[in-house]
């Protein structure tokens, strides 16, 4: 299972962000390889309609969860749509701490419809 | 001949000024006055009336599942994301649309047809014999202003005499307005907030390339600044409207000065004069 995490930097260590579509980037953990790939978000400075297009990035990286702050209206379509789960992260902690909370169980799933 | 009507800061009396001017002129011709802040339109409230409606619809993709093949081109396309290639569809958000059309062009299927989507109408009246009033109205939460702009203009297409009311601000609904204009009143007040707006907006239209004068509403008298850049920028002040509150009573009641005080249908036709003068074409 792929697990993308809004981060305000690459790698795992970076700090979670909370906005979700303007994040400054993704990164994208293989739950059974352990593997992450991080991509920087050229949406950041975009005008509008961030989230729609920042899901589309989530799906084409196979991403079946998504761990974020909170996500805008139109992102929770997309999200409910394409099958992916979100999951709020309100801590101040990395990308590892994150996926570390999330494999306990303990982080809330975000209303999406 | 198109007369538009702006000011950069909002509330300095844009739409005063235009019906004020219309209902002076429709006295001695046929005028079209093109209500053309589309979202929030306020002329009819002066010139109540019956009205004609045309819906005003933009074109917005939509996806064929049997030729789509999901690469995700259009989404990847699309600046205002409102196209989301999913895993299994795609997902099309309407009101993120801007009609540009490039969804269309961009997918190697022949997958996106575009069809048709109301954001507006268009109400159009007769209030005075030979006053024609047309309303641009975009509805609540749609982004597509420049639109029910175009189809305001339109209708009053043809016309000898049109009148253009725009929106404040100086962004895409504003040079939407100008567009085709012959000349354009700038209305500003005699406050920092106006003339800094003032400024704005007289840049945008030297840049559309439209000849204009100003009117300074609500004038206190202490006018040194914005004549000053009125000189400075060759701009002509062409009418001064005091801070009254005989006017302002008139107003507040959907009241026209030209028609209800002594002494202003004079001025409106005065102002008309200056803008033919400035616009440098015939009437």
């Amino acid at each position: 299972m792929i697990v993308g995490i809004t981060a305000r930097a690459a790698g795992t260590d970076a700090p979670v962000e909370q906005r979700f579509g303007r994040a400054p980037y993704f990164v994208f953990v293989d739950t059974e390889t352990g593997k992450a790939e991080s991509v920087e978000n050229p949406l950041v400075d975009a005008a509008g309609g961030v989230g729609p297009r920042a899901v589309q990035m989530f799906s084409e990286h196979g991403a079946t969860v998504v761990i974020t702050g909170q996500v805008g209206g139109n992102a929770a379509k997309a999200l409910e749509v394409g099958g992916i789960k979100a999951y709020a992260y309100r801590g101040s902690g990395s990308v590892a701490d994150a996926l570390a909370q999330y494999t306990a169980g303990n982080l809330q799933p975000l209303p999406l419809a | 001949m198109k007369i538009a009507i702006a000011s950069g800061k909002g509330g300095t009396g844009k739409s005063t000024v235009a019906a004020n001017l219309a209902c002076t002129l429709s006295r001695s011709r046929e005028v079209v006055l093109v209500d053309c802040d589309v979202e929030e339109p306020n002329l009819h409230l002066f010139f109540p009336a019956t009205t004609v409606d045309v819906p005003v619809t933009t074109p917005v993709p939509e996806i064929d599942p049997a030729r789509c093949t999901l690469c995700g081109e259009c989404g990847k396309f699309c600046r205002f994301g409102a196209l989301s290639v999913l895993k299994d569809r795609v997902l099309v958000f309407p009101e993120l649309c801007h009609s540009c059309g490039g969804c269309s062009l961009v997918c190697p299927q022949g997958a996106v047809r575009e069809v048709p989507r109301t954001v507006g109408r268009v109400a159009c009246s007769r209030p005075l014999p030979a006053l024609v009033l047309i309303s641009g109205v975009l509805n609540e939460g749609e982004v597509q202003a420049p639109a029910v702009i175009r189809a305001a203009k339109l209708l009053a297409e043809g016309h000898p005499l049109t009148l253009y009311d725009a929106s404040p601000g100086i962004a895409c609904p504003v040079i939407e307005t100008l567009e085709g204009s012959d000349a354009c009143i700038l209305v500003t007040e005699s406050t920092p907030f106006g003339l800094h707006d003032l400024r704005l907006a007289a840049e945008v239209v030297e840049r559309v390339g439209i000849p204009a004068g100003v009117v300074i509403n609500r004038s206190d008298g202490k006018d040194e600044e914005t004549l000053d850049f009125c000189r400075e920028r060759g701009l002509p002040v062409i009418m001064t409207i005091p801070f009254s509150r005989e006017i302002a009573a008139v107003q507040n009641r959907g009241g026209l000065i030209a028609a209800l005080l002594p002494g202003w249908e004079e001025r409106f036709v005065a102002l008309f004069e200056a803008v033919v003068k400035i616009a440098g074409v015939s009437p």
